[in-house]
């Protein structure tokens, strides 16, 4: 069978056994450009990088001429077999993927419902799911001969990821991180120190995530010559929010492959923490025609949504706007002042979403929940308890609803989790939040 | 024809180049900033830009995002921005008001409401950073049928392919960023400036300022010399910054400084006017 007659079988409905093995077969096929259903979910953005209302290129005119030459080298990378070639081989060799789909059996029987899977992305190299990204940009900023490569972190795992990848192909790295942010995730300061990056504390406005993603672009504004900017989630302006979920496919593309692998059939339901949202979007966008299999995101409550300013979550809690590039769902106040959010975790402490998240909101395809600080807390310890993994804050969050919702499904409920990332760098938040521990 | 066509073309016939000035509306407080506006006209000013105050100033440098935050805190909003220029409309008919900031507060507004408003305040025209050409439809056309100028950025990333995509539903006078990079920072190479100019000016009638890294009035000449426009932003609001108490509080002496330093750019916008009439372009 041709490359297209298969994508098209595939498409058409449950796949085959034969279908599902075809990630570790064929190679990354989302970046090539699939045959989709005349009414499939899948197909955004349309040429202006829109997906309905929210997306699209709200930058400053010095950016655009960049913006439009690297939507023509992504276009022409996803044509190149090459390119796919040489990332896959990385992905394989370096990043270690596929990586396994695990039954959390010990979960699923102190839950006592829905049978539920770890998608565990926690174990790539450098720790989370933040590396399928960055290896496409840096691949495709070597393509376009940038030598120096800019990044925005909040947690870290994109700086370090960012960092990681610049230091094996020998390029320049420069990592803006809030101020605020740098003194809680030390660990990965140190981590993108000892990989060559220079990390820059980001000293203005709330001196986090949305901050270091201003002086980004102020930099890239002013280095447009040789930089190229590798944005970490599936946000910003187009072609960022495609690209970044078109590298992050790989995660349902494998989930739906292993899944026919372990139950010979589709999950039931997945689930996925979001801050920007580029792990759920990684792991839903292969499913979305799918319409039997139920979709979470999770977003942070922080404190509750009902605090002012408290959470992070943009969806629950915001309304359309224009920030960073994009049209999206964005927590600000009644003058459209952008909100600084909360969250106990650095990852998900974002003022905006990822505008395909937005659209997909509103279309009612994936359904939005939130979870706070306390129950991402106690999805934290009941993970590392039960399944002897300590996960990351953030997929903590999407747990603490699998903790709701499980125990409500059949017993024969295939459910997902997308274990975005690992909770080393949260121990000391983690034990703080018991009482001064050191 | 427009306040904004108006001026220029007086300013055409005096043989000088505009000097358009920058302050962020409200900073550091509302009345401050009532008096110094009323003040940039007599101090030397051509035009006047205001700056809507923004969190998330992306093309900004520290002075201007600084000057933005210090406005909020003072309880800075649009609504305040619009009743600012209103109250200089009292007394100044004349002097073109351009509204510059980012597109978040005004979406939220609501653009046709907005723009209502804005021209009942007295405001001339408007430049939205993060508006390129390629998302005319939000804002751009609904100013111009509005009455109101878009004033465009043109950049040195601006190539020849893009610049009528740019120039397109540009009115009132093209914005030329003489370097790439934030507000404030760095110094224009002057010989590029001016076949910047000349290669915009091969696409547009419109009046052509410049700005971005004008500092003092010998910066301001060389660039008078050169163009249509001087603009003047991070220096005024670091002269501004300059005069505030421990507590940020501002008052009749961030009038003065900022007064002083604009008479001071005036002089090297009109010392250039000479050379130009003589034929004799000030060169870097």
């Amino acid at each position: 069978m041709d490359a297209m007659a298969r994508l098209t079988s595939w498409m058409d409905g449950p796949a085959l056994p034969v279908e599902a093995a075809r990630p570790f077969k064929s190679g990354n096929m989302t970046l090539q450009t699939p045959i989709l259903q005349p009414n499939s979910l899948r197909q955004g953005p349309d040429a202006h990088g829109h997906f309905g209302i929210f997306g699209g290129r709200f930058v400053a005119e010095t950016l655009m001429p960049l913006i439009l030459s690297l939507e023509k080298a992504y276009e022409e990378a996803r044509a190149d077999p090459a390119y796919h070639a040489e990332l896959q081989n990385l992905l394989t060799h370096y990043v270690g993927r596929p990586s396994p789909l695990y039954f959390a059996e010990r979960m699923t029987q102190h839950l006592g419902g829905a049978k539920i899977y770890f998608k565990r992305e926690e174990l790539n190299h450098t720790g989370a799911h933040k590396i399928n990204n960055v290896l496409g940009q840096i691949l495709l900023a070597r393509r376009m001969g940038k030598k120096r490569i800019i990044a925005e972190t909040g947690a870290g795992q994109h700086g370090v990821a960012t960092a990681t990848a610049c230091a094996r192909f020998g390029l320049e790295c420069i990592v803006y991180m809030g101020a605020v942010d740098v003194e809680r995730q030390k660990p990965n300061v140190f981590r993108m120190n000892m990989l060559g990056a220079k990390v820059v504390p980001v000293q203005s406005g709330a001196r986090t995530l949305k901050d270091a993603m201003n002086e980004a672009l102020r930099d890239w504004v002013t280095n447009v010559e040789d930089t190229f900017y590798c944005i970490g989630t599936a946000a910003g302006p187009h072609p960022y929010p495609a690209m970044v979920r078109d590298f992050q496919c790989v995660i349902g593309e494998e989930t739906r492959a292993q899944m026919f692998a372990a139950e010979g059939r589709l999950p039931d339901s997945a689930f996925a923490c979001i801050g920007g949202g580029s792990n759920a979007i990684g792991l839903f966008h292969p499913f979305l025609d799918d319409r039997s299999v139920e979709l979470y995101g999770v977003e942070a409550a922080g404190h509750g949504l009902n605090v002012e300013n408290g959470h992070a979550a943009s969806l629950a809690g915001g309304r359309p706007g224009v920030l960073h590039g994009n049209r999206t769902y964005l927590l600000m106040d009644p003058e459209g002042q952008i909100l600084e959010g909360h969250s106990i975790s650095a990852g998900l402490d974002y003022p905006g979403i990822g505008p395909e998240h937005a659209w997909l909101k509103e279309t009612g395809r994936v359904t939005y929940l939130s979870a706070t600080d306390e129950e991402a807390l106690a999805a934290f310890h009941l993970c590392a308890q039960l399944e002897g993994i300590i996960p990351a804050l953030e997929p903590a969050h999407a747990l603490a609803r699998i903790i709701d919702i499980a125990p409500t499904k059949p017993k024969d409920h295939l459910m997902v989790l997308g274990l975005s990332g690992r909770g080393d760098k949260d121990l000391a938040t983690v034990a703080g939040s018991l009482g001064g521990m050191e | 024809m427009s306040r904004i066509d108006r001026r220029f073309a007086q300013l055409r016939d005096k043989r000088r180049a505009a000097l358009v000035t920058f302050v962020m509306a409200g900073d550091p407080d509302p009345a401050t900033s009532r008096a110094l506006l009323k003040a940039l006209p007599q101090a030397g000013a051509d035009l006047i830009e205001i700056g809507m105050p923004f969190t998330d100033p992306m093309a900004d440098g520290p002075a201007i995002q600084a000057a933005g935050l210090r406005a909020l805190r003072a309880g800075m909003t649009l609504h305040g921005v619009l009743h600012l220029v209103a109250q200089f409309r009292e007394s100044d008919a004349h002097t073109p008001i351009v509204l510059m900031g980012y597109y978040n507060p005004i979406y939220v507004y609501g653009v046709e409401k907005f723009l209502v408003d804005a021209k009942a305040a007295g405001a001339d025209g408007l430049i939205v950073v993060d508006l390129p050409p390629e998302e005319d439809a939000e804002l751009c056309l609904p100013a111009l049928r509005a009455g109101l100028s878009f004033i465009r950025l043109a950049t040195p990333t601006t190539d020849e392919a893009r610049l009528p995509a740019v120039l397109a539903n540009t009115s009132g006078f093209v914005y030329y960023v003489s370097i790439a990079g934030i507000t404030g920072a760095g110094r224009p190479d002057y010989s590029r400036v001016a076949e910047a100019v000349a290669r915009i000016k091969a696409h547009t009638p419109l009046p052509v300022a410049v700005g971005f890294g004008v500092k003092d009035a010998s910066a301001a000449a060389i660039i008078a010399a050169h163009a249509d426009g001087v603009v003047v932003g991070s220096a005024l609001i670091d002269a501004l910054a300059g005069t505030l108490d421990g507590e940020g509080r501002g008052g009749e002496a961030a009038v003065k400084a900022v007064s002083a330093l604009v008479r001071e750019l005036a002089s090297g916008v009109a010392g250039a006017a000479k050379n130009s009439a003589t034929g004799e372009k000030v060169s870097a």
